[in-house]
């Protein structure tokens, strides 16, 4: 299948300063790619790019085969979805106001706006004031409008950001059924944790280049970072796990029946099977590296040593 | 395209509507209109309707320093306002033009201005009518004010546009637009003037009535005096509303170009400006 969006070896500058180095980001049908990384990274510019707002100095970006910052790029954007990260709509216009506007605006007819205010649970405040809604409902009108048209991709920019954890919850799911569907979803978070269990791939970016991609799993294993394991349990004299920097394993006492013990993820699960096995054992909680770790250490690796590498989450 | 356009003049129509400032302008012209009617001759001793042409003139003035005001506040968010709310990227993300989305926002304000004016200055003219306050001239005087009007209030709102379609924030947007308003309607008059007193006569006539008629909101002032004979009275303008320069057609071309020359920076600066 052919891809819905690419962007290849893309650099945009604003002056002096370079927005986007080296960007080259591929989505296929069906997929849910994360855009991950810190604020200024050049998440939003990629899905700017993406959107035809901004024409590169170098490189090329095609959505649904065409360049969105030309002619036909404004056929191109009936197919997609944009979410921005802070958008406030209309405070004196209803949540149905405002989507059959922006339904009007997109050549869609308003009554699709109201099944999609259905769907995303907005029916009953659907004829309220927007000036009266909560963060999670705004965000329910802005996935809403994002909608429109049965686009084929949804760029979804920080789009958890201020949702309590049943809103998104909420979210993923809604995300879940469009991916089913055949949509293709691209959406930009500063941080791993929440989000890694609904992305099929991710994409890390920083200082416009893009430092890795691939699963979460093959990007942990390339890195090779130590993964954080807190055991609690009763153990009068040591600890069930010796100390053994050699070995890779690093523990910390963190209080009388508390221990946090740092490894490689090769030694990962001998660790835990000793854990396991160890009399008096009460729980034990594993900690990938998160987004920080693997930022730091394919940051480093791309600049030379430029960032700091940290070790573990 | 045209639907596209006519939804979002649509949509700021309603806005204006329902925030009130349709009805803030309407009532705030009206109020003005029956009071000059009524109260205008005070000063000579007595209360009731004077004349049509002094009433016509006291509102002509009130108007030039009432209305740009109105459509410079009216307008000067129009862009910068949508790009504080996060709008303007997600509207630029549509399948949308930005010549269509700034077409349809200034389509939407200039018919909201308009409908007030004729409602508010309408209204009052149709009170008068009522009142028999007024002859057979009521209706071609207030017709032609109203129309004069509505088009001051566009040029004032396409420099609003233009100010706000490059303006960074908001508030700057606002300070332009004061500023802008402050020029037009107070500045640009004492400077002429000062500068006629110290030329001492040596400035040619028809140059004073050519810099004075550039000015839009002296160009609306004189368009509403000619022809009444109330522009006998006001001596100095009065001489130049007689002048060959000043015919109707004339001035209501010099607002006519304000305005397409206002629009066409504001459609350029908004081309050019980064989302």
């Amino acid at each position: 299948m052919s891809a819905v969006l690419e962007i290849r070896d893309v650099q945009v500058r604003f002056g002096a300063v370079t927005a986007l180095a080296a960007m080259t980001l591929t989505v296929q049908p069906g997929e849910v790619v994360g855009l991950l990384g810190h604020n200024g990274a050049g998440k939003t510019t990629t899905m700017k790019l993406a959107l035809g707002l901004l024409r590169p100095q170098a490189g090329t970006v095609r959505l649904f085969g065409t360049d969105p910052a030309g002619r036909a790029g404004r056929v191109a954007r009936r197919q997609v979805g944009f979410l921005p990260e802070n958008v406030s709509f209309y405070d004196s216009l209803t949540g149905r106001e405002v989507l059959r506007y922006l339904a009007r605006l997109k050549g869609r007819a308003p009554r699709e706006a109201d099944a999609l205010l259905e769907r995303v649970g907005l029916a009953a405040a659907a004829d309220r004031r927007v000036r009266g809604y909560s963060k999670g409902m705004r965000q329910r009108l802005g996935l809403a409008q994002a909608l429109l048209g049965h686009p084929g991709l949804l760029l979804l920019d920080e789009p958890t950001v201020g949702l309590d954890p049943m809103a998104t919850a909420e979210f993923y799911a809604t995300v879940a059924r469009l991916r089913a569907a055949g949509t293709a979803v691209v959406l930009s978070s500063h941080v791993l944790a929440g989000i890694e269990r609904h992305i099929d791939r991710c994409v890390i970016v920083g200082r416009g280049h893009v430092l890795a991609a691939g699963t979460l799993e093959e990007l942990r294993a390339e890195a090779g970072l130590p993964v954080a394991i807190r055991a609690r349990g009763r153990w009068p004299d040591a600890p069930p796990v010796a100390d053994d920097p050699a070995a890779g394993v690093w523990v910390r006492r963190l209080n009388g029946h508390q221990v946090e013990i740092r490894t490689t993820p090769a030694r990962k699960l001998a660790v835990l099977r000793a854990l396991a096995a160890a009399p008096g054992i009460e729980d034990i909680e594993v900690q990938p590296p998160g987004l920080e770790a693997l930022y730091a250490h394919f940051d480093a690796r791309l600049h030379g040593g430029g960032g700091k590498e940290s070790r573990g989450a | 395209m045209m639907r596209q356009m006519l939804a979002i003049a649509a949509k700021e129509l309603r806005d204006g509507v329902r925030n009130r400032w349709a009805l803030a302008i309407a009532g705030v012209l009206a109020v003005l209109a029956l009071a000059i009617a009524w109260f205008g001759p005070a000063a000579s001793g007595r209360v009731g309707f004077a004349s049509l042409g002094a009433t016509v003139a006291s509102l002509a003035s009130l108007a030039v320093f009432l209305v740009p005001l109105v459509a410079l506040l009216l307008g000067h968010e129009s862009v910068v306002g949508e790009a504080e709310r996060g709008t303007l990227l997600l509207l630029l993300a549509y399948p949308l033009g930005r010549r269509t989305l700034l077409a349809g926002k200034f389509l939407g304000h200039a018919a909201l201005l308009a409908a007030a004016t004729a409602l508010g200055l309408g209204g009052a003219a149709a009170v008068l009518a009522a009142a028999g306050a007024a002859g057979e001239g009521l209706w071609p005087a207030f017709t032609r004010l109203i129309l004069s009007t509505a088009l001051l209030g566009w040029v004032f709102l396409a420099l609003a546009y233009a100010i706000s379609a490059g303006a960074r924030e908001k508030g700057r947007a606002l300070a332009g637009a004061l500023a802008a308003w402050f020029a037009f309607v107070l500045v640009y008059d004492l400077v002429l003037l000062g500068t006629l007193v110290a030329a001492g006569g040596r400035l040619p006539p028809a140059l004073f009535g050519a810099l004075l008629v550039a000015n839009p909101a002296d160009a609306f002032r004189i368009l509403n005096l000619t022809g009444l004979e109330a522009a006998e009275a006001l001596g100095g303008l009065g001489a130049v509303a007689r002048g060959p320069l000043v015919s109707a057609p004339v001035l209501a071309g010099v607002l006519a170009a304000w305005l397409a020359g206002l629009l066409g920076v504001a459609f350029h600066r908004f081309a050019r400006r980064e989302v």
